[in-house]
C-alpha cells in the first residue's frame, strides 16, 4: 500500500478520498486544510470590522463581497477536510477550545480604512503565493477547492491594490494612512510565511509528500521581490532599512522580521487573538437557538411527510 | 411641489430604506449562527444595497443638482433621510434581523412588482432588474418564520416578542402623501392601498402558520416621510459617514 501510495506521489497523480493514505498523511491534511479554513473565517473579522464605515457605496460593496469571498473559501475548505473523516463540529470544537491554529495575521487590528486596501493588496498577496503552489497539491479535494480560490484572491489583491492607489494618489491625509498601514502590515505580512526553512520541520515533511511544493523562504523571497516595485509605483516605503537589490542573486535582500513576536502572536499573545477567538464563539454560542430550531423544525416536516 | 421635486423625494424614499437597512444587515457579515446563513444573508445585503446605489445614483440625476451618489449617502443629516422607522431598528436576535427583513421583503415584492410598471422608465427598470432578487429574499425570510414559528418553545417565543417589538413599525410602510399623490397622477408611483391589502393577506397567513399571534396595536409610530425617525438613526449615520465627513473631497 505504502508502496503504491509513494509510486503515486512520484508520477504526481492526485490522492483521492477513496485511496488508501498513510495515517500521517492523513492527520497532516486534516490539520492543514482545517486551519486554512478556519483562517478563512476569522479572516472575516478584521475586514468586517470596516463594512459598516466603508467610505463610498462602491467600496462597501466590494467588501462585502470579498469578506463573504473569505467565507466561501471557508465552506469549500471545510468540506474538503470533512472527506478526509472528520466533521464540522468536531474541527470547529477544536478552533472554538483554542486548540486548532489559524493564521496569525488576523490577530493584527484593522485600525484605519487604509487597513482595508493593505490586507488585500499584502495579505491576500501573500496567501496567493501559497496557494498557487497548492493547486498542484497531491491531495485531490483539497488541490480543486484551491484552483477555485485562487482565482477569487487574485482579485481581492487586485481590488486591495486599486484601493491602496486611491490613498496613494490621493489628498496628504489619505496617502499618510495609507504609509501608516504599510508599516503597520508589511512585517506581519513576511511572517505570513512561516519560520524560517531551517525551523520549519513540518514543512520538509509536506514536501516529500507533494502537499507543499516550495518552501517558506522561497515563497517569501518571490514575495517580496514582486511588491517591491508595486510600492515603489505608489510612492510607499516599505519599512525596512535592510531592504537593497543584490545584483548576484538577482533579489531583493531584506531584514529579519521580529519573530519573538512571530512566537507570541502563535502561542495567542498578539493584539486581537482574544478578541477574533471570542467574536466567533459568541456567534457559534448565539447560533445554537437558531440551528435547534432549523433542526426541530425539519424532523417534525419529515415526520409530518411520513405520516401523510 | 412639481413633478421633480415629488420624483426626487420618492426615488430617495426607496434608496434610504434599501441603504440604512443593508447597513443593519452587513453587522452581521461573519457573525451569522453558521456559515451557510452568514453568507446567505451577506448576499441579500450586497442585494439591497446594490438596489439602493442605483437609486440614489437616479436622485442625483433627478434632482440635478450635481449630487452624486456617494454625497447623498454620506452628507445628508438624519432630517434628510426619508427610509422607514423599520429599517433602521437594532438587529436584536436572528429571529428580531428575520421578522423585519421578513416585514420589508413582502412589501418590497408587492410594491416593486407595481413599480415595475411606473411610467418612469428607470424606476420600472430598477424594480423589474430586483423582482427575481426579492422572489428569494421573501422565500429565504418567510422560510424562517415558519422554522422559528415551528421549531423549538425557544425559538417561538424569541420570534413572537420581535413581532410583537416590530408591529408597530410595518403601517409607515403604506404612508402617501403630496409626493404620492402628485406622482400616482402621473402614472409613476405606486397606489400602497393595494399594496397593504396584499401584504396584509401574506404576513398575517405566515404568521397563522407559524403559530404567532398577530399583535393588536392601536397606534402605528409614523414621521420618516417628513424626515421624523427614531434615535437609532444618528448613530447609523455616524459611523457609516464619519469617513468621507473627515477628508471632506476625497476619492476612494
Ligand atoms: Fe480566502
Ligand atoms: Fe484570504
Ligand atoms: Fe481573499
Amino acid at each position: 500500500m505504502e508502496e503504491w501510495f509513494d509510486a503515486k506521489l512520484q508520477k504526481n497523480e492526485m490522492i483521492e478520498p477513496k485511496d488508501w493514505m498513510p495515517d500521517n498523511y492523513r492527520k497532516h491534511l486534516i490539520r492543514q486544510i482545517s486551519q486554512h479554513a478556519h483562517s478563512e473565517i476569522i479572516g472575516m473579522l478584521p475586514e468586517g470590522n470596516w463594512i459598516t464605515r466603508a467610505p463610498s457605496l462602491r467600496a462597501k460593496i466590494v467588501l462585502m463581497a470579498k469578506v463573504q469571498d473569505e467565507g466561501g473559501h471557508g465552506l469549500y475548505l471545510y468540506t474538503a477536510a470533512e472527506t478526509l473523516g472528520t466533521s464540522r463540529e468536531e474541527v470547529l470544537d477544536a478552533l472554538h477550545t483554542g486548540k486548532a491554529k489559524y493564521s496569525s495575521i488576523f490577530n493584527y487590528p484593522t485600525l484605519t480604512w487604509a487597513d482595508i486596501g493593505m490586507v488585500g493588496w499584502l495579505v491576500d498577496g501573500a496567501a496567493i503565493m501559497n496557494q498557487v503552489m497548492l493547486q498542484r497539491t497531491s491531495y485531490g479535494p483539497y488541490s480543486r477547492a484551491m484552483v477555485r480560490i485562487c482565482k477569487e484572491e487574485s482579485f481581492h489583491q487586485r481590488q486591495g491594490y486599486e484601493s491602496v492607489c486611491h490613498l496613494a494618489f490621493g489628498t496628504p491625509e489619505q496617502k499618510a494612512m495609507a504609509q501608516d498601514a504599510l508599516n503597520r502590515w508589511w512585517w506581519p505580512t513576511l511572517m505570513m510565511f512561516g519560520p524560517t526553512d531551517d525551523k520549519s520541520p513540518n514543512s520538509a515533511q509536506a514536501i516529500k509528500w507533494k502537499i507543499k511544493r516550495e518552501s517558506n523562504d522561497q515563497l517569501r523571497q518571490r514575495f517580496v521581490n514582486q511588491t517591491v516595485s508595486q510600492a515603489e509605483y505608489l510612492g510607499l516605503t516599505i519599512p525596512d532599512p535592510d531592504l537593497k537589490w543584490n545584483e548576484e542573486r538577482q533579489a531583493y535582500d531584506f531584514g529579519t522580521p521580529n519573530w519573538d513576536e512571530f512566537a507570541a502572536v502563535v502561542a495567542g499573545n498578539g493584539p486581537c487573538n482574544k478578541e477574533r477567538l471570542a467574536a466567533r464563539v459568541k456567534a457559534h454560542n448565539e447560533g445554537e437557538w437558531v440551528r435547534a430550531a432549523a433542526t426541530a423544525y425539519a424532523l417534525k416536516k419529515n415526520e409530518v411527510m411520513s405520516a401523510a | 411641489m412639481n413633478k421633480q421635486e415629488a420624483l426626487f423625494s420618492y426615488t430617495l424614499r426607496l434608496a434610504d430604506n434599501g441603504l440604512i437597512l443593508s447597513q443593519r444587515l452587513a453587522a452581521w457579515t461573519g457573525h451569522g449562527p453558521f456559515l451557510e446563513e452568514d453568507l446567505a444573508l451577506t448576499n441579500i445585503a450586497l442585494d439591497i444595497l446594490g438596489q439602493a446605489k442605483s437609486l440614489l445614483e437616479y436622485a442625483g440625476q433627478v434632482e440635478g443638482k450635481g449630487r452624486s451618489e456617494d454625497d447623498l449617502a454620506f452628507l445628508r443629516g438624519e432630517r434628510e433621510f426619508y427610509n422607514t422607522q423599520l429599517v433602521e431598528q437594532p438587529n436584536g436576535d436572528y429571529a428580531k434581523t428575520i421578522a423585519r427583513q421578513y416585514f420589508v421583503d413582502v412589501f418590497d415584492f408587492h410594491f416593486y412588482t407595481a413599480l415595475a410598471n411606473s411610467k418612469d422608465e428607470t424606476l420600472a427598470g430598477i424594480a423589474a432588474k430586483s423582482i427575481k432578487e426579492i422572489t428569494y429574499h421573501v422565500r429565504h425570510s418567510g422560510s424562517w418564520m415558519l422554522r422559528f414559528g415551528g421549531g423549538t418553545e425557544e425559538s417561538k417565543q424569541r420570534l413572537q416578542d420581535a413581532v410583537n417589538d416590530l408591529w408597530r413599525y410595518t403601517g409607515e410602510q403604506f404612508e402617501m402623501n403630496e409626493v404620492d399623490a402628485l406622482l400616482i397622477k402621473e402614472g409613476i408611483a405606486v397606489d400602497m392601498t393595494a399594496v397593504k391589502a396584499a401584504w396584509d393577506k401574506q404576513v398575517i397567513n405566515i404568521l397563522n402558520e407559524a403559530s404567532i399571534t398577530t399583535p393588536l396595536v392601536a397606534v402605528m409610530q409614523t414621521g420618516s416621510r417628513q424626515g421624523k425617525h427614531t434615535e437609532h438613526l444618528g448613530y447609523i449615520l455616524a459611523e457609516m459617514q464619519y469617513l468621507p465627513r473627515v477628508i471632506p473631497g476625497a476619492k476612494w
